[in-house]
């Protein structure tokens, strides 16, 4: 199928990005790599305006260690990422989530900032970012906030980002100091979309434990290490999850996935924090 | 900043395989559309429009793309690399070709632009891939005649290649 | 992980030799297989490693073309109350809209194996029937403008209560699809073979199942295609599109198009993007676009997305199958009972219900069965027609067989090998026919198992089976053994007809392939046939054949496959599917070549003054057998026949161009008893396999799988490789992952390739794949189809696997996580 009708707008710096945006509010459909919004143009899900591309924008292509986050600015692809010798070092559990990030492919296209923008349940990015504590900077010609994950992620393929807003960077806290991180997913295939994802921080005690694929976003608990019930705190969070039955997974498997995967997710974590 | 109207065509211009080329689009024309029918390059395929089955993927600056979700106006004054640009200057097979015919990695060759494509990509950047790495390249198209043996035995053959 | 090619050489057996001897007398040149047989590499290869390829969408069009858009049924069951055209046909640059009163009024509905009102035209005529039917047609000046024009068309339904389930939809007082039809089970025939009722009555025990092949389709990366247009002038069309036949189809378009078929001249493309049987659905849209060129008065071109693909292409159908087999208490099996309820979805379109009959003959599969009872149904649902599928009726039975025979060894606590082992047909009993009428051309089927289970390979799925589960994992073991047949007698469809009814239409038998060679002054070497190559490798392998007659090289014979029914030659099992090609076109042009050849070989004996026995065709010559300084070029040759017909031998045709048409008399109609030979070539695998179940993630891990094939002579075993290759991926994909699948209104949950799930090389091993040979006495080459096996075989083979790592009785296709899951989960869970 072929898109619909829109203009198309490359800024040349983010001031004209951002008076587009005032200009045209939620008529405009900002594109970065576009790996999901161009599925959705070309099966007419979306029909935008204006679109408005930052790919080129040069301000928005870096990634750069401030303070303790590494900013990942909104052009900058998951492929960028991945590339990074020291991702490994600076932000483990991206470098553990982003290989499950579709394919090869699309992450040299794909963005991070524009895989939280988008918001899906399911995927990868967002679960990384609720799961540190990590915060979106929204910026617009009204001013600059950032907000944390939790405020950010408002629900299924919603974010609190407002329609004259541009997301210009994303910040995922640095490792600190003897932390341990985990990652896993169950999918249909290898780069589906995750049924469920599990990450997993153990930190100074602590177990911080989030999951994707069940919730409108990703769920966080948190608990200290020395719990020994365990099975019993995984069996809540499975219920509160309120799953429900689709195409690929039934209620009660992804439920079982929580209980059955969580513990190794939690465990493999703690087995790297030191 | 580059304004182009929805409702009319404008002209897009890019380095096609080394040269310089350009055609009419409006704004929502698919890169694989421009490619195909703007400028007759028929080599590159189109299989889902979705971007899943990466039998369209492309070389963009030097990163392969599906081209099925790149627009032809967001190619402007990039360099584009498809399966027509392959061939060693001599017009013979190159490497990667001569071992997918010699390891039977295409039937009807309908996804193998796409996956040629992105195996040109991944020794570019890594000539001794790792089999992981392969996979995980390999694991981003479709192929519905091979079962991706001879793909994988092709792709390993490059690799191993001095 | 073990899944490395496996080195072994391939054991090849002459206890059978071709047939020659019903060949008209012949001049015996000596002919040596220097090509044949060999693994050649591809010529196709070097154009579309180039992205030089010629498929359907590539081909240049004329400036006057316009591109059409479908509007699809959002319901499965409706009636269409109102049609308003009048937004869309006011958007600069659409052309026109064609409903299905036009269609109604211009063409006829298209014909139907059965003699029911089952009529479909190539869009809904008054009533939509299910989700995805075309509704409405949109031409514009290119796609983008046409789908927004889509978005324009209003159109009001009715919404009527649906059929989806088979079995529901059977039953008396299910919703009709067809109200003319007065019921959805449109067909119900039974066959009695043999004394099956004694047999069970007699049988120490009966063992019986129920299983459901689910829907699914192989489809093509490359989407349908068609280009239409009208000539005017000659009141005939000329189309263009990627259909792979049969042929037969042929006749039910320009039947539909109210003209005499030379009025319908249908072109396929020398290259086609993968069709596995699904092509032949383009048929309905050549002629749809077909009427749109009409009334447009412009070419008209259409191509599919991947969305309409998935949506409303094609599916195999569901079979839902009762299999009961009469046993005794060591494992023999006495008699097989089959209950087939078959669903066709919202048509019956041509050829169905051919997957239900396809295999008619050789129901017994490999085992040497006397007695059997089928009762095969048609039941019509809301949801997509159904149509070929590689393996086309036969995944379905041997789910069912194959799973029953599992099924027979742990109700006897017997090794299922020695169920197999003890019902095959013996080596000594081929020529074999089958209860229900299929004659097994060769085969050692006791052989091929024994070198499939040997070298270690059983003691070593046995040894990881062990370990495994003494580690508490789940791990089972699975066999399947499979006759797959090759080339479909054109009369088979016809045992769905009662014998007096067969006598009214007539009778239908055979399988008629045609082919060309043609060698021009210069002597150089062309070939047309009959089939549509989809990546087979057809253009390869009929260089080696033409090249080993001719004594040329295989890169010296040009063929293409591009094919015009206005041109070329064909009849009505024309086309690339139920592996016919090796049994079928391959032999077509053998004997072509051949023809040429003895021709040739007497203007050389003019010239060389030689008896034509005495020459041989090697390196490009014609030479004396004993002595290859006397020899004449094979152009110079070549050259006579066409430069001077004056001097040819008496008698002779002058040029040097011969079609060639062959048909198997074994092919017979069926017989008043309904015993039919449904094939002409009966190959045989065997597969078994090791698989492990993820406990958490109820996963399906195939650990190893061997697969060993007996498709006689190999042609070319580099492509007969790949075909086993690609079918057993496809195999994978019906037994782990593809469904198409409906809720409860009708609705299709399957319409991406995000929900619709094609395994990718992660989810694909490499099998090891072994060969042997018994050429087939039916075939002047040996050859038997080869194309097909895996789909068969895995889907059973897989769930045979599973069922013993799981220890149930009843694993359903596909089996993904969600399903098994569901059989493992314990049956209490935690409270919150």
């Amino acid at each position: 199928m072929k898109p619909p009708r829109f203009d198309y707008v490359r800024p040349d710096t983010v001031e004209e990005a951002l008076a587009v945006l005032a200009d045209f509010g939620d008529e405009a459909q900002v594109i970065a790599g576009g790996q999901s919004l161009m599925a959705m143009l070309n099966l007419r899900l979306a029909g935008p305006r204006v679109l408005v591309d930052i790919s080129r924008l040069e301000a928005l292509s870096t990634c750069q260690e401030t303070g303790d986050c590494l900013e990942i600015g909104a052009a900058v692809t998951q492929a960028d990422l991945l590339d990074r010798a020291d991702l490994a070092e600076a932000v483990p559990l991206l470098a553990l989530a982003l290989p499950h990030v579709g394919h090869a492919q699309t992450r040299n296209r794909g963005t991070v900032c524009g895989s939280l923008a988008h918001g899906d349940p399911s995927s990868e990015l967002p679960l990384c970012l609720a799961a540190l504590e990590g915060q979106v900077v929204l910026r617009s010609t009204r001013g600059e906030r950032r907000l944390d994950a939790a405020q950010f992620q408002t629900g299924l393929l919603s974010t609190a980002r407002e329609a004259d807003e541009l997301i210009v960077a994303a910040r995922f806290p640095l490792r600190r100091a003897g932390a341990g991180h985990a990652f896993a997913e169950v999918a249909r295939r290898h780069g589906d979309f995750a049924i469920v994802g599990l990450a997993a921080v153990a930190h100074d005690g602590q177990v911080r434990l989030g999951v994707a694929g069940i919730a409108d976003r990703p769920e966080i608990r948190e608990w200290p290490f020395e719990r020994e019930d365990i099975d019993a705190v995984l069996n809540r969070l499975a219920w509160d999850l309120d799953a429900a039955d689709d195409l690929h997974a039934s209620a009660r498997y992804r439920r079982d996935i929580v209980r059955g995967l969580g513990p190794k997710v939690i465990a493999e974590a703690r087995s790297c924090a030191n | 900043m580059r304004e182009l109207n929805g409702a009319a065509r404008h002209r897009i211009g890019f380095t096609l395989n080394g040269r310089a080329v350009s055609g009419w689009a409006e704004p929502r024309l698919l890169l694989t559309d421009f490619l195909r029918q703007e400028l007759g390059e028929t080599g590159t395929h189109v299989g889902c429009e979705h971007g899943i089955c990466g039998a369209c993927t492309i070389r963009i600056d030097g990163r392969a793309v599906r081209g099925c979700l790149y627009l032809a106006v967001q190619a402007d004054g990039r360099e584009v690399q498809t399966v027509e640009g392959l061939a060693d200057p001599d017009g013979a097979l190159n490497a990667l070709q001569r071992a997918f015919r010699k390891h039977h990695a295409l039937q009807c060759g309908y996804c193998t632009p796409g996956l040629l494509m992105s195996l040109t990509d991944l020794f570019a950047r890594t000539p001794r891939p790792s089999e992981a790495q392969i996979l995980d390249v390999v694991g981003g198209h479709l192929c519905r005649c091979t079962g991706y043996a001879g793909i994988m035995a092709a792709a390993r053959e490059v690799a191993a290649e001095p | 992980m073990c899944f490395g090619l496996v080195a072994t050489p391939p054991v090849r057996y002459n206890r059978t030799t071709p047939r020659e001897g019903r060949e008209p007398a012949r001049i015996m040149t000596e002919i040596a297989a220097r090509h044949v047989g060999q693994p050649t590499e591809r010529t196709e290869d070097l154009r579309l490693l180039r992205g030089r390829g010629q498929y359907a969408d590539d081909l240049a069009v004329s400036p006057r073309t316009v591109h059409a858009a479908i509007l699809r049924s959002p319901h499965a069951h409706a009636e269409i109350v109102s049609i308003d055209a009048k937004a869309a046909l006011s958007l600069p640059g659409v052309i026109a809209v064609v409903t299905g009163e036009d269609v109604q009024a211009l063409t006829d509905p298209f014909l139907v194996a059965l003699r029911q009102p089952l009529h479909q035209w190539s869009l809904a005529v008054g009533r939509v029937r299910y989700v995805g039917e075309p509704v409405a047609l949109v031409l514009a000046d290119d796609r983008y403008l046409a789908e927004d024009a889509l978005d324009l068309l209003s159109v009001s339904y009715r919404e009527l209560p649906v059929a989806l389930d088979p079995a529901e939809a059977a039953q008396e007082d299910a919703p009709l699809v067809h109200e003319a039809a007065g019921t959805n089970l449109v067909s119900v025939r039974d066959f009695s073979y043999g004394d099956p009722d004694g047999a069970f009555a007699a049988a120490d025990r009966r063992i019986a199942l129920t299983t459901r092949f689910p829907r699914h389709s192989y489809m093509p990366i490359e989407n349908f295609v068609v280009v239409a247009e009208y000539h005017e002038g000659d009141g005939a069309w000329d189309v263009l599109a990627n259909f792979q036949g049969p042929y037969s189809t042929h006749p039910v378009m320009a039947r539909a198009l109210r003209v005499p078929g030379a009025r319908l001249r249908l072109r396929t493309p020398r290259d086609s993007g993968g069709s596995f049987g699904i092509k032949l659905a383009v048929f309905p849209y050549i002629v749809l676009m077909a009427i749109a060129a009409r009334m447009a008065g412009r070419p008209v071109k259409w191509v599919e997305d991947r969305y309409e693909h998935l949506l409303a292409a094609n599916s195999c159908p569901e079979r839902v199958t009762t299999i009961e087999a009469a046993v005794r208490d060591d494992g023999t099996i006495t008699a097989l009972r089959f209950d087939q309820l078959e669903d066709y979805g919202a048509y019956l379109r041509a050829p169905m219900p051919g997957p239900l009959y396809r295999m008619h003959g050789a129901m017994t599969g490999a085992y040497d069965i006397p007695n059997l009872a089928i009762t095969s149904k048609i039941v019509v649902t809301n949801r997509m027609p159904a149509g070929l599928v590689r393996g086309f009726g036969g995944p379905q039975l041997y789910f069912a067989l194959e799973r029953l025979i599992q099924r027979v060894a742990v109700e006897l606590d017997l090794d299922p090998l020695d169920v197999i082992r003890k019902n095959l047909i013996p080596a000594h009993a081929f020529p074999y026919r089958a209860a229900a009428g299929a004659l097994y051309d060769s085969g050692d089927y006791a052989k091929a198992i024994e070198i499939a289970t040997g070298d270690g390979r059983l003691d070593d799925l046995i040894r990881r089976r062990d370990a495994a589960r003494a580690e508490g994992r789940l791990y089972g073991i699975g066999f399947a053994a499979v006759v797959e047949p090759g080339m479909s007698n054109m009369g088979y469809l016809s045992t769905l007809l009662t014998t007096e009814a067969r006598e009214r239409a007539g009778p239908k038998n055979g399988a008629i392939s045609l082919a060309t060679v043609n060698v021009d002054p210069l002597g150089a070497v062309s070939v047309s046939a009959d089939c549509m190559p989809q990546g087979q490798g057809h253009e390869t392998v009929l260089a080696q054949i033409v090249a080993d007659q001719l004594g040329l090289a295989p890169d010296e014979i040009a063929v293409n496959l591009a094919h015009d029914t206005g041109k070329d030659p064909w009849s009505i099992a024309a086309g690339t599917y139920s592996c016919r090609f090796t049994p079928g076109t391959a032999v077509a042009v053998h004997k072509a070549a051949r023809q040429l050849r003895d021709k040739l070989a007497r203007i050389a004996s003019n010239t060389l003054n030689l008896r034509p026995d005495d020459l041989v065709f090697t390196g490009a010559r014609i030479q004396a057998r004993d002595n290859p300084d006397n020899a004449v070029a094979f152009a110079r040759a070549a050259g006579v026949a066409h430069w001077a017909p004056a001097t040819l031998p008496d008698g002779m045709a002058p040029g040097l161009r011969e079609t060639a048409a062959w048909t198997p008399p074994e092919l017979a109609a069926p017989t008043e008893g309904d015993h039919i030979n449904t094939s002409l070539t009966y190959g045989f695998v065997f597969d078994m396999c090791g698989v492990e179940v993820d406990p958490i993630t109820a996963q399906v891990r195939i650990d190893r799988y061997v697969t060993m094939h007996d498709s006689g002579k190999l042609l070319n075993p580099l492509l007969a490789e790949g075909q086993v290759l690609g079918a057993f991926a496809q195999g994978v994909g019906t037994a782990l992952h593809e469904e198409f699948v409906y809720d409860s209104e009708g609705s299709f949950l399957t319409a991406t390739f995000a929900d619709y799930l094609v395994p990718t090389v992660n989810e694909v091993p490499r099998p090891e794949i072994l060969h042997m040979e018994s050429p087939s006495p039916f075939t002047p080459l040996g050859a038997k189809g080869a194309g097909e096996g895996n789909c068969l075989a895995t889907p059973a083979c897989l769930a045979n696997a599973v069922a013993d790592a799981l220890g149930i009785a009843d694993p359903q296709l596909p089996m993904t996580p969600k399903r098994l899951h569901a059989l493992m989960a314990a049956r209490d869970e935690p409270a919150p």
